[in-house]
């Protein structure tokens, strides 16, 4: 693993786009802080910020480096290395590349500005959902062989999670609103990364009156301790279980 | 060394392969030869583990392909068209695989000296042409000296004097008793090279003869005729 790895992190390190990303985090962290009064208002600012950037930059570079990838990928195969090995690698390149960026570029304005509980489990969170966005651009990458559809599957993905979602939600909750809904709309919930994480961190912060529908749901469903570990263990299931089987596919992939 | 069992693969309805069986020994040099599209690049690529056939087996120094990654530190790879990451140098392509293989075996730099990379280390991949990548390509394959040598189309794109120096290397590689397999539509420049002929059509092996029996059956002194009269042969309806 460890001389793949090395050489798609050098090679992802060349490409300016990462540094282009960290600095718009920086920018993004250090002006949600520095323009709200509260700390806990800056965290709702930075939040939703990159509730909308994180996915976006992640899945859509990730599928293009894997798209450009290409060659680099027959190069390695037609020598003695195990399949698994290389895909595993480029996950890994892009995801701690993109996770030091996120760190680099939100992670120390959040370790400045807000509370330690709170701080880190954001940061946690923008690690989280850095994985669960690369880990389903390599997924798009083997469900199209074909460029310009894989990342037209991914700006697709994109746009369902960040803004579909909770539109629909919405509608559902008035189309829906004689029902006892409430049990269902948490099921919902789990069928969206950026969903739960808002939730995770608004059961954090205490602010129920800005806690949104499912929010308020949730946590009168789980209580805030349950509702953590069920939502935080929804997330990681969201990271694995992409990876998981775009490894299985790649395995069998003809090229 | 390579023992290919009724290997078959379909890309969607085509059908490719059609349970293929060979077996190639030890210091054979066998052409595979064949129209275009009958499922000899799709062959090698199997014995690659490129593609992954639908059936059947493949056994490299009696070890299944398909359990462990290892075998392919016995084979040297020198494909039709070389695809490379276009924003590395030669130099740092060729350093990439020397780190990758992590071979202890001495390395063999003859054709390395014969085309002169030395001089073209600092070249990006998307700045070569397609000969220069070809030499590439067949620097990589020899470089670990690996006991068996898949060479698909190696002369195709490479100007007359690196074309022989090529030949000349896999004579000489022959001569240690190596396992070599090289796809062509040349023929007459596999006549000093080749011992055995592996005939493929619409993903079927016609005949898999050594070629001083095919000679002496056709009556004739070139690879080329001698196929051109099996084929015709066949055509009037004789059976090999």
């Amino acid at each position: 693993m460890g001389r793949i790895f090395k050489y798609v992190m050098l090679d992802i390190m060349k490409n300016r786009f990462v540094m282009v990303y960290t600095f718009i985090l920086v920018l993004i962290g250090w002006s949600a802080f520095t323009l709200e009064d509260s700390s806990a208002k800056g965290i709702l600012t930075l939040l939703n910020l990159i509730l909308l950037t994180v996915p976006l930059v992640s899945i859509l570079f990730s599928a293009i480096y894997i798209y450009n990838s290409a060659e680099f990928i027959e190069l390695l195969i037609s020598h003695p290395i195990k399949r698994k090995k290389i895909w595993l690698s480029l996950f890994w390149g892009l995801n701690s590349s993109l996770v030091t960026a996120f760190i680099i570029g939100a992670g120390i304005p959040l370790l400045i500005f807000a509370e330690p509980p709170l701080s880190f489990l954001m940061i946690g969170i923008g690690i989280l959902i850095t994985t669960i966005f690369v880990s389903l651009a390599m997924l798009c990458t083997i469900v199209y062989k074909d460029k310009a559809k894989g990342i037209g599957l991914t700006i697709v993905l994109w746009i369902y999670f960040a803004l579909l979602f909770d539109g629909i939600l919405l509608f559902l909750l008035f189309q829906f609103a004689d029902y006892p809904i409430e049990q269902p709309m948490v099921l919902m919930t789990a069928l969206s990364p950026l969903d739960l994480s808002r939730i995770l961190i608004l059961l954090q912060l205490d602010t129920s009156a800005i806690m949104g529908y499912t929010g308020a749901i949730f946590k009168d469903f789980f209580g805030t301790t349950i509702g953590m570990v069920v939502s935080l263990g929804l997330l990681i299931l969201w990271g694995v279980l992409p990876f998981a089987y775009s490894l299985s596919k790649f395995k069998k992939k003809d090229l | 060394m390579i023992q290919i069992e009724k290997i078959s693969k379909k890309f969607g309805k085509l059908s490719v392969l059609n349970s293929v069986d060979l077996f190639l020994n030890k210091g054979e040099c066998i052409a595979l030869i064949g129209p275009n599209g009958c499922g000899k690049t799709t062959l090698i690529k199997i014995i690659l583990g490129m593609v992954i056939p639908d059936t059947g087996n493949i056994l490299v120094n009696n070890e299944s392909i398909f359990k462990a990654e290892l075998y392919k530190k016995q084979i040297g790879y020198m494909p039709q068209i070389g695809r490379y990451p276009q924003n590395m140098t030669i130099g740092q392509i060729i350093k990439m695989i020397k780190g990758i293989r992590n071979s202890d075996a001495e390395l063999d730099y003859d054709l390395y000296k014969a085309y002169d990379l030395d001089s073209l280390l600092d070249k990006k991949m998307s700045t070569l042409s397609g000969g220069t990548m070809q030499k590439v390509s067949a620097v990589l394959a020899f470089m670990f000296n690996p006991a068996i040598l898949i060479l698909d189309e190696p002369t195709a794109g490479l100007d007359p004097i690196a074309a022989e120096k090529l030949k000349q290397k896999i004579i000489a590689e022959k001569q240690k008793g190596k396992l070599i397999i090289i796809t062509s539509h040349l023929l007459s420049e596999l006549d000093d090279m080749v011992s055995e002929l592996i005939f493929m059509q619409e993903g079927d092996i016609i005949f898999h003869q050594s070629v001083s029996a095919l000679k002496t059956y056709t009556q004739t002194e070139k690879i080329s005729k001698a196929i051109l009269q099996i084929l015709k042969a066949g055509k009037n309806g004789k059976n090999i």
